[in-house]
């Protein structure tokens, strides 16, 4: 028994070092010349190898814009595929400098967990799925309508608590698993399919006749996904934060990979100057070089081209922009401005 | 005389052939399939259920299949055929993961000394025991540095960038090649008269096979790293090899076990007569005959570690089955588990079987025990 409680002390000790403030991430990573980058094992569109075993998509390109704006060179990356248990651990123990692994920014987890979310890279929520036969068009349309999803999950609360708060009756068929309840939507048990929705885009090119299928714009719960560093590392996290953001304001100003050389050498707009580095030093407070974000534009395009290529038009996956467009476009994705 | 002893000479009447539905065709379906009203039911009823469950299967995986092309877009001009466009596509990352194509020679190299040595020792031959010897010392050095490279003009290659089939095969041989010498001292151990280390072994061996391999691997993935100083990583793939090594010597200490306690006590007692101490009782009089006992319980064992390596992906390593669950997670991919896991399956089963050829065969040739 002494022994027992010896050795829980040890372990209570070492994860009270590992919360502990760590600084210099920036400098460890410029020292050992890569980003040690912790993605999801496979998530279509978000971090999946392709046939040549690279991994693609948005939360990887993520990374691949962090290696850009500290090394000018976004394949300065190395990516550790981390199951969703172990991620956390991977990033407090320093295995991973950063986390790009479709990871929900919670209260609990950017506070009690020791990290710290550095934006928004996708908007996601639980959404609906229903055949185009059915004539709906909005998710407010499915009164009285069945609708399959995985048990035991808080989709099934959200859903409960959506057609409650509107007023509207469902059937519900919680099925064990997230195959089942889709063999069980796509067989005809079910009305509407609900999970959350890039989760849906991606079910529906498996399914029987992908056109017949289409996605509600509804959205009813908060799903924002988005990179985590360490907390206590605000130098790290301002360049992760930042990398984010310079991609989102080059879709703002129309800044894209093809068009950056030409917008940096003679774009009159000042705020487009001070974002590729033409224009004031706003790299050196970060610890980066000047053209940082000219790099990652170059390189990896701006947002929107990111989000189409992985996610979007130019994908199998063919997500609506929604809530993911720019604020000025009636979406979320917002950039503080670069002065 | 001759008349009489003639006419009694005894001359066989030529053997009838026998009934026309006893032999042939005929009759091996009589005395095989038809052979009683209950057994022709079970007859007519098999067939019958090969009847719904063949034709579909066989127009799915080979008439309707689609081999051609380099994306899905053949694939579903034929959705009622399997995509085995998708295989192909993908077969390099099955057998390598995402190991350098230059570099791939040396996995297959690898190997293919492996499997050399693995016939060789099937075989008998002077200088025989130098392969073994070399199979166990010297292979797994040549291949560490094979498949991990850094030396010799070979180039680097990070465990991270191994899978497929190769990190399938890195982690049940390691597991298998360690666990055996570890099980051995473990069952030596708890039959030890010395109560420290019977006691060790006991617990060892107890709390070990007492937790799923998947608690154990889980432990050494998310718990082990916070116990580390900061920033000091472990290898992913090293952490999956001692978890699995450590887990099949438990397992691999209690069959050793049942095969000393099968040695009769006479065994024991002769040696000791002879003068021999407890290292040379073991190697020379015990083992050989305990081993031998318990040769289909060890295969049986290393038949379960090798499917049980598919749990390494808890860890986040690629081994067959995790990297063509993840190649289906490639938008391009979408939607064909099927023809993935139709295709792990039968990789699974070709391995397995091949082990259990091979151990039937290793028992044949040791079989000099007490049996008349």
């Amino acid at each position: 028994m002494n022994k027992l409680s010896q050795f829980t002390f040890g372990a209570l000790l070492a994860l009270g070092t590992v919360t502990a403030a760590q600084a210099g991430t920036l400098d460890d990573v410029k020292k050992k010349g890569f980003v040690q980058c912790g993605v999801s094992t496979g998530l279509a569109g978000f971090s999946a190898p392709d046939d040549k075993g690279e991994y693609k998509g948005l939360d990887v390109d993520v990374c691949k814009a962090v290696a850009a704006a500290v090394f000018g060179d976004a394949t300065k990356v190395k990516f550790t595929p981390l199951t969703a248990k172990e991620r956390f651990t991977a990033l407090q123990s320093g295995e991973v400098d950063l986390l790009s692994r479709n990871t929900t920014w919670t209260l609990n987890r950017d506070t009690a967990q020791g990290l710290s979310f550095a934006g928004v890279t996708y908007y996601d929520g639980q959404g609906f799925m229903v055949r185009k036969s059915l004539g709906v068009k909005s998710a407010k349309e499915l009164d009285g309508a069945s609708i399959c999803t995985e048990t035991g999950t808080t989709t099934e609360l959200n859903l409960s608590d959506y057609f409650k708060s509107n007023g509207l009756k469902y059937t519900v068929v919680a099925l064990g698993s997230n195959s089942e309840a889709v063999a069980a939507y796509d067989s005809g048990r079910c009305d509407a399919y609900t999970t959350d929705a890039s989760g849906l885009y991606a079910t529906r090119i498996a399914l029987a006749a992908p056109d017949d299928h289409m996605v509600l714009p509804e959205i009813i719960s908060k799903e924002p996904l988005g990179p985590v560093v360490r907390q206590g590392d605000s130098q790290w996290f301002n360049v992760v934060k930042w990398s984010l953001f310079a991609m989102v304001a080059a879709e703002e100003y129309g800044v894209t990979a093809a068009n950056v050389d030409e917008q940096k050498a003679s774009s009159a707009n000042p705020e487009v100057k001070r974002l590729l580095g033409a224009e004031g030093e706003f790299g050196t407070p970060m610890g980066l070089p000047n053209d940082w974000a000219y790099k990652i534009v170059k390189q990896l395009g701006n947002y929107g081209e990111a989000f189409d290529r992985n996610v979007g038009a130019g994908s199998p996956l063919k997500i609506d922009r929604g809530i993911n467009a720019l604020w000025n476009k009636g979406g979320l994705q917002y950039a503080p401005p670069f002065r | 005389m001759t008349d009489q002893s003639q006419a009694h000479v005894f001359t066989p009447t030529p053997p009838q052939p026998p009934p026309a539905n006893m032999v042939g065709v005929v009759g091996w379906l009589r005395a095989n399939l038809f052979n009683g009203w209950f057994n022709s039911l079970l007859t007519v009823f098999s067939l019958y259920l090969l009847y719904l469950t063949l034709p579909p299967l066989v127009s799915w995986a080979f008439i309707n299949a689609t081999f051609s092309g380099t994306d899905r877009t053949m694939c579903e001009a034929s959705p009622h055929g399997a995509c085995w466009t998708f295989i192909k596509m993908r077969f390099n990352q099955i057998l390598f993961g995402f190991y350098p194509e230059g570099e791939q020679w040396r996995p297959i190299v690898t190997f293919l000394i492996g499997l050399g040595g693995l016939i060789g020792t099937a075989f008998r031959f002077a200088g025989k025991r130098w392969l073994v010897l070399f199979m166990l010392t010297g292979f797994p050095i040549i291949a560490f540095f094979l498949l991990a490279g850094g030396y010799f003009g070979l180039t680097e290659v990070e465990t991270a960038k191994w899978g497929g089939l190769t990190v399938t095969l890195v982690v049940s041989v390691t597991g298998i090649v360690a666990s055996f010498p570890i099980g051995i001292m473990l069952a030596l151990g708890r039959r030890s008269q010395m109560p420290i280390v019977r006691s060790a072994c006991v617990v060892f061996i107890e709390v070990v096979r007492g937790v799923p391999l998947i608690s154990v691997l889980f432990m050494a993935s998310v718990m082990l790293p916070l116990f580390l100083p900061e920033g000091m990583t472990f290898n992913k793939l090293l952490r999956a090899l001692v978890g699995v090594t450590l887990f099949t010597a438990a397992y691999m200490a209690e069959v050793v076990r049942g095969g000393l306690q099968a040695v009769p006590k006479g065994q024991y007692e002769g040696a000791a007569a002879l003068g021999l101490g407890y290292w040379k009782m073991m190697i020379l009089i015990i083992l050989p005959q305990a081993l031998k006992l318990v040769i289909p319980s060890i295969v049986n064992s290393f038949i379960s570690l090798f499917k049980d390596t598919t749990l390494v992906y808890i860890v986040g390593l690629f081994d067959v089955l995790e990297i063509i669950r993840v190649s289906t997670k490639d938008a391009n991919w979408i939607g064909f588990e099927k023809e993935g896991y139709v295709f792990a399956a039968l990789m699974f089963w070709v391995f397995c079987f091949a082990m259990s050829r091979v151990s039937l065969r290793i028992e044949k040739r040791l079989d000099t025990s007490h049996r008349k």
